[in-house]
């Protein structure tokens, strides 16, 4: 019973997004504020059926109805409570119920939050998010329904798979999803725009904190992919350029793009059309890795649907939406036009660059993601890009980039740089290149050009990004969240660019041959298998080995690596045994029995690889402090005053 | 100079910069390409010797032979019309099992047999690479002439 109520208010939600769309979109239209006003009530009814039909589903979880299909294929009787919560979005059909979740609660704050916008613009933005809705609520209901039932019911369910049974994959997809979905509001805002074709400054400062929490929230969420893939795929990489990895990481790099220019956009009045196209982009890059995971169409680790119906549906639905988004572009941007003067070593120019290389960064990796889907659409072979040919090409344009931030953070709007500065910085530019060249020396004992140059660059941009605090303590000027947001995320560059340096440059790993009481020995440590056991975990059993690390003859750790066997069946699962540090991580994997007593283990010795994700999430909170500067909060009465002031002739 | 000309310069410039980016990015495309083959393909003839590529297909039932207490594995990989095999020396991943789909990077041997340098199995068990997928139900010649 549940589970078609939760089906019937499915269909509910899509009937009101339809009615958000009509209403949103020819209520502004029509300067009509009653159809406006029921617009922003089909968004709360969107909202609380959209909730409900995540509830239902959730409700069939808990309670184990394996007559629903969905349910039966990804959960199992005796999965903890918490996986059984967390398999809702464990598989297609669940991962769209919760895009669409997110989707109508992101409506719902913008709603919330928009009073002091102007009403037909308001009402134009909800009625472009009611299309996204509308699109994804359809191909829930007509290719992917989560609630259809199984008849007759399965008596025991397949189990969720088990790699998904951890915390940190548990809560990627949602966190992922807000920040895919998150870019949905500057797409509205910039087709609302586009529409109107009017662009001010109170709309950039609208935009950027909205911007800010979906691209802090993908951050995080691409962080948290990356970890889990580190301890859980038991292949102790952290980035592999798989199509799904890159698929989250494009949208990433136009947020990161868009958040510099909405800067410029709104100071200076400057990039206006760039800035809304790539607010198009954005979001654009978010529906279409969301193609490339759920289409099947790529070769990869994460695909797991495989249904050309779906494909095609995703197909027309990305096409109509960027197409659209595109035209409206084309006929509208010219009417933005942005005039100012500014020179050559002005904010605005390292801004400038800055979008120029991140977007260079951008279609390079869409050029490698899609080529092989072209050279097997056209029959040319099956091919993969592989992952050298991503490290070298994303390098080319991330080096000036990163070389520019350390200078570009400094600099002031409209003027050239301050002699005084470039004093501090020419000092802090030799203090990075004598660091580096310490590091790798001493520490490491092997002085490579590229690995010095990655260490120079990382020390440049955290001793860059000190410099401004320490100025303006000095000075005894304010620190604004916003400032204080910026350092903190640049800083937080520079200490992910020294994490990737290191483990790239340093990283050892072996596989061996173990068996009790035989030891191997890489990077100086020393790893002893020393015993072997059985262990029970809740839905699982195991074995498990000791491995006794030591580093010059003095015990360093144990590492319990085990090997997991599920109750439910199917294959074998590797926990690695990690051993965290400040300059380096220890690493063991448990694989088969070889015969004779011994084991299959990899071991790994990875340096400075948790500066990797420290960067990555001190880049989030700088993020989430800029997004709460009071600036914006205040924008209530900046928002009102311009909108008298362009009211008035 | 006029900003006309100067804007010429800068588009000029642009249009030169991302010429050459683009023409060194397809230059270290062709060291970088991992070509796919099936095993049907291999014996044909098709892979290059000489350099590294993929192959894939099933794990024939009752292949995998380990050579006890090393990291040696032995198994073949089929496509259900002919068959290699592979040797490798290392972990194999979790998902990989007897019966189930496989890719394998490396290169032929003068013996024939194809020595892998990495093994991949995917996330679901019942995963079948979809190029080995597609070579299963495409008909072969033999099959269409009939």
């Amino acid at each position: 019973m549940i589970p078609e109520l939760g089906q019937f208010a499915l269909i509910l939600a899509l009937l009101l997004a339809i009615a958000q769309v009509v209403f949103g979109l020819s209520g502004a239209a029509r300067r009509d504020p009653a159809w406006m006003a029921a617009a922003r009530s089909a968004v709360v009814g969107q909202f609380v059926f959209v909730a409900l039909a995540f509830g239902a589903l959730a409700w069939a979880f808990v309670e184990r109805d394996f007559s629903v299909k969905y349910v039966a294929y990804n959960s199992h009787s005796e999965l903890p409570l918490f996986y059984r919560i967390a398999a809702v979005w464990g598989a297609h059909e669940g991962s769209l119920l919760l895009w669409s979740l997110c989707l109508s609660a992101w409506t719902l704050a913008v709603t919330a939050a928009s009073a002091s916008l102007d009403p037909p613009f308001r009402s134009r933005v909800l009625g472009f998010l009611g299309v996204i809705s509308v699109g994804f609520q359809l191909f829930m209901l007509t290719t992917s329904n989560p609630f259809e039932r199984l008849v007759p019911a399965a008596t025991e369910g397949a189990d969720l798979n088990p790699l998904l049974q951890d915390f940190a994959l548990a809560v990627h997809p949602p966190i992922l999803y807000l920040g895919y979905v998150g870019f949905s509001v500057a797409f509205a805002f910039a087709c609302a725009t586009l529409l109107e074709g009017r662009l001010d400054a109170a709309w950039a400062r609208w935009t950027r904190p909205w911007t800010l929490a979906a691209w802090l929230f993908l951050t995080i969420g691409i962080s948290l992919g990356s970890w889990w893939a580190y301890y859980e795929l038991g292949w102790g990489g952290w980035w592999f350029w798989d199509p799904v990895e890159n698929a989250s990481f494009m949208p990433w790099l136009a947020g990161t793009a868009l958040i510099h220019s909405l800067a410029v956009t709104e100071k200076r009045g400057l990039f206006k059309s760039w800035t809304l196209l790539l607010a198009v982009a954005a979001f654009s890059l978010s529906l279409l890795g969301t193609f490339l995971v759920r289409s099947g169409v790529l070769i990869s680790v994460h695909a797991f649907a495989t249904d050309p119906k779906r494909g095609i549906f995703i197909l027309s639905f990305l096409t109509l939406v960027i197409g659209g988004a595109l035209v409206l572009y084309a006929w509208r941007a010219p009417r933005l036009k942005s005039s100012a003067a500014f020179e050559g070593t002005s904010r605005e120019s390292f801004l400038l660059f800055n979008n120029a290389f991140l977007v260079a960064a951008l279609a390079l990796i869409l050029l490698g993601t899609l080529y092989p889907l072209f050279m097997d659409a056209f029959e040319l072979g099956k091919v993969t890009v592989g992952a050298p040919w991503f490290n070298l090409m994303f390098l080319v344009p991330m080096l000036p980039l990163v070389l520019l931030l350390g200078v570009g953070m400094h600099a002031a709007w409209k003027r050239g740089l301050l002699s005084s500065l470039k004093t501090r910085l020419y000092a802090a530019a030799g203090l990075a290149i004598a660091g580096a060249i310490l590091i790798s020396a001493a520490a490491y004992a092997d002085l490579k050009p590229m690995t010095t140059l990655g260490f120079a660059l990382a020390l440049w941009v955290m001793l860059s990004s000190l410099l401004i605090p320490l100025a303006r303590l000095r000075a005894r000027q304010p620190m604004p969240a916003a400032v204080i947001g910026m350092v903190i995320a640049h800083f937080g560059v520079g200490l992910a660019t020294l994490g990737i340096t290191g483990v790239q440059s340093y990283k050892v790993e072996k596989d061996f041959a173990l068996g009790i009481g035989e030891a191997a020995t890489i990077a100086g440590y020393d790893f002893r298998l020393s015993a072997l056991r059985s262990v029970r975990g809740p839905n699982y059993g195991a074995v498990e080995a000791d491995v006794v690390v030591s580093h010059g003859g003095r015990p360093v750790t144990v590492l319990h690596p085990q090997k997991r066997f599920y109750d439910s069946g199917g294959n074998a699962m590797t926990e690695a045994g990690i051993e965290v540090g400040a300059a380096r991580d220890l690493f063991a994997a448990l694989g088969d029995d070889l015969g004779q007593g011994r084991w299959s283990v990899r071991l790994q010795y990875k340096p400075l690889i948790r500066y990797v994700w420290l960067g990555a999430i001190l880049i989030a909170l700088g993020g989430a402090i800029a997004a709460l500067d009071r600036r914006y909060r205040l924008r209530v009465a900046a928002a009102a005053r311009d909108a008298v002031v362009s009211a008035a002739p | 100079m006029t900003p006309r000309r100067k804007r010429l310069l800068a588009v000029l410039a642009i249009v030169a910069g991302v010429g050459i980016a683009t023409a060194l990015a397809m230059l270290a495309f062709r060291d970088n390409l991992l070509y796919f083959y099936n095993p049907t393909q291999v014996l044909a003839g098709d892979a290059p010797t000489g350099r590294t590529f993929r192959i894939g297909g099933m794990v024939t039932e009752g292949s995998l032979k380990r050579t006890a207490g090393t990291l040696l594995v032995q198994f073949v990989v089929t496509d259900y019309q002919h068959s290699v095999p592979v040797r490798y020396e290392g972990l194999l991943p979790d998902l990989f099992k007897e019966g189930k789909g496989v890719i394998a990077h490396g290169h032929m041997t003068e013996s024939g047999e194809f020595a892998a340098d990495e093994v991949l199995a995917k996330h679901d068990e019942n995963y079948m690479p979809p190029e080995v997928a597609a070579s299963l139900h495409t008909p072969t010649p033999a099959r269409v002439s009939q």
